[in-house]
């Protein structure tokens, strides 16, 4: 159990530094046995074990929070963090115009290895940002989110929700280093191996339908039951817009092969996932935000620093259909996220 | 409702429509009705009980509340248990005796009925409930059990057809139930949902959960609503 309430910056057990494995975690739980070979579980469930040379990180727990030795004022922010990781729907209408939350894709409120957890940005950024071309920090890449993934538009800067949605991040980054230079164990979505066949549609529809369809049903719309969105759309107005890194299809095989049926991680072959990204990616759903009025012209412009890797702009097979190619922005209409293509540091020089 | 969710639920509505006025003159086995049901389930009240509450029975097989269970589920209970994808050595042989008219029928009579509140969790310390309510509202990732709410939905009041109500369902049945999954005794979840999660429960978890969510009562509340339509 718990013994000691103090936080150290880094907590690197004995055990780990002798595997070679640079184990951080919440200083009250690095005493914990299970901390000196942490994810084990995940290990037992197919998962790659943590490498040697790799940051392998364990986020506190909410109640974690409880015990911590922090200002009851930050505790009370960091809880509202949570709120709002966990149910963004709270936002609907303000800031969210889809039926996602933040945890509908970072699973585990944001915890989880292989599900992007979230830590890995407040140690990461700022950075420059090969999507927007230019350095961001932690603010501006949740603010991405609320763009792309939620279809909405964010929280102002230094906003309320904004500075609790932070102060989560960075307290499940408690323990870590800043700027790590070992790469980061379960960070994003890997992708599966590539498959022996090339992604398929209507293989993807197979595999969609036997393995997705029961909680995500036939249309992708989700279910909503009781006043919540249970099970999140893949596609459709209710979705991520085109924007969104998962619309990528490398990135949403890496989601639905870790995460995907849940409970039932890496429990579906390599094709399975890229098939199904491939269907689930060969689907509408809300326009991008970065969208000039063309969806050609909006796949050169932003093809090569992101759609190069999505199914926008393509001419769906089986039907003709050119994907992307409607003035469709769902549910927030002409609202217009004030963050996308907002220039930054255009005065300073290379020197 | 917001607009959008106005438009989901008429289309709903409209779709059902077509779907009773078509059924009704071909199908008849297809629809349930709830008096005829009444009757067919004369054999049920014994262990189910005249109100669908079932009964807690500790240490014992407890016998499940059915009342305000969804319907298409108890038909697939019903047909697993007949076709012995659901093995239970009591339940079979009543199972048996009903037709498939009479499952759709019994599935509405029980369906309808206002849910009556959960016995058994009332025996356990703080400690369990605060552990039981952690299970089922945010899971344990780092054991890889997901949240109960994520599948069985808010407040656990059941998602559609494939997953069921569980809150202010008796302790007994769904202890009962996971072990169940854990042995391999149960296995008609779909896509082994459950029992994938059920394996990863230590007896202490499913005690946990189990009591957590018959103490969530949800009977009253489905009251309310009852009023509100009829008003």
């Amino acid at each position: 159990m718990i013994m000691h309430k103090k936080r150290l910056v880094l907590a690197l057990t004995g055990c780990s530094l002798a595997t070679g494995l640079a184990v951080s975690a919440f200083a009250d739980n690095a005493a914990d046995p299970s901390n000196e070979a942490p994810y084990q579980q995940l290990v037992e469930l197919g998962f790659p074990a943590p490498q040697e040379g790799e940051l392998v990180h364990v986020p506190p727990t909410m109640a974690d929070l409880e015990d911590a030795d922090i200002h009851p004022e930050l505790k009370k922010v960091i809880r509202y963090g949570y709120d709002l990781f966990t149910n963004t729907q709270q936002l609907r209408g303000e800031n969210v115009f889809n039926d996602m939350n933040c945890s509908s894709c970072h699973l585990g409120e944001g915890r989880q290895p292989f599900s992007a957890p979230v830590w890995a940005a407040a140690v990461t950024l700022p950075d420059f940002r090969g999507k927007n071309q230019h350095v961001n920090n932690l603010e501006e890449r949740i603010a991405g989110c609320f763009a792309y993934s939620m279809n909405g538009t964010p929280p102002a800067y230094g906003s309320d929700e904004m500075l609790a949605l932070s102060a989560y991040h960075q307290w499940l980054a408690t323990g870590a280093p800043m700027y790590p230079s070992q790469p980061i164990y379960g960070r994003g979505f890997p992708a599966p191996d590539e498959p022996d066949e090339s992604p398929d549609y209507a293989r993807g529809e197979a595999a969609y339908q036997e393995n997705c369809a029961i909680c995500h049903q036939d249309n992708g719309a989700g279910h909503y039951e009781n006043g919540e969105y249970v099970f999140p759309a893949p596609w459709g107005d209710g979705s991520n817009n085109w924007g969104a890194g998962i619309v990528r299809v490398d990135t949403a095989a890496g989601f639905i092969y870790n995460n995907m049926p849940l409970g039932q991680p890496r429990s579906l072959s390599d094709q399975d996932a890229w098939d199904i990204a491939y269907y689930m990616s060969s689907q509408e759903r809300p326009q991008d935000p970065r969208y000039t009025g063309d969806v050609a012209e909006t796949l050169e412009r932003f093809g090569p620093t992101f759609h190069k890797r999505s199914l926008y702009g393509q001419v769906r097979e089986h039907d003709g259909h050119v994907l992307g190619d409607h003035a469709n922005f769902g549910e927030k209409g002409d609202i217009e996220p004030w963050n996308v293509g907002m220039p930054r540091f255009e005065n300073l020089t290379d020197e | 409702m917001n607009k959008k969710q106005w438009s989901k639920f008429n289309l709903l509505m409209g779709a059902s429509l077509i779907g009773v006025s078509t059924l009704a003159g071909t199908a008849f086995a297809e629809t349930g009705d709830a008096e005829r049901g009444q009757a067919a389930a004369a054999t049920c009240t014994a262990c189910h009980q005249a109100n669908g509450s079932g009964m807690n029975i500790p240490g014992g097989e407890s016998w499940p509340r059915l009342a305000g269970l969804n319907a298409d589920y108890i038909v697939k209970q019903l047909h697993d248990f007949k076709e012995g994808r659901r093995q239970n050595a009591t339940m079979m042989p009543f199972a048996n005796m009903l037709n498939d008219q009479q499952i759709v029928d019994v599935a509405a009579y029980y369906s309808e009925m206002p849910i009556t509140p959960g016995q058994g969790g009332d025996d356990v310390d703080e400690a369990l409930l605060a552990r039981g309510e952690q299970l089922a509202e945010r899971g344990d990732w780092d054991a890889y059990i997901v949240s109960c709410k994520s599948c069985h939905g808010p407040g656990g009041t059941g998602v559609g057809e494939t997953f069921p109500g569980i809150a202010s369902q008796h302790a007994g049945y769904i202890s009962n139930q996971l072990h169940a999954w854990q042995n391999d005794q149960r296995s008609n979840d779909p896509q082994n949902l459950m029992g994938a999660i059920a394996k990863r429960m230590s007896d202490e978890d499913i005690q946990a959960v189990s009591a957590w969510y018959a103490g969530q009562d949800v009977s009253a509340q489905t009251g309310s609503e009852e009023e509100e339509a009829a008003q």
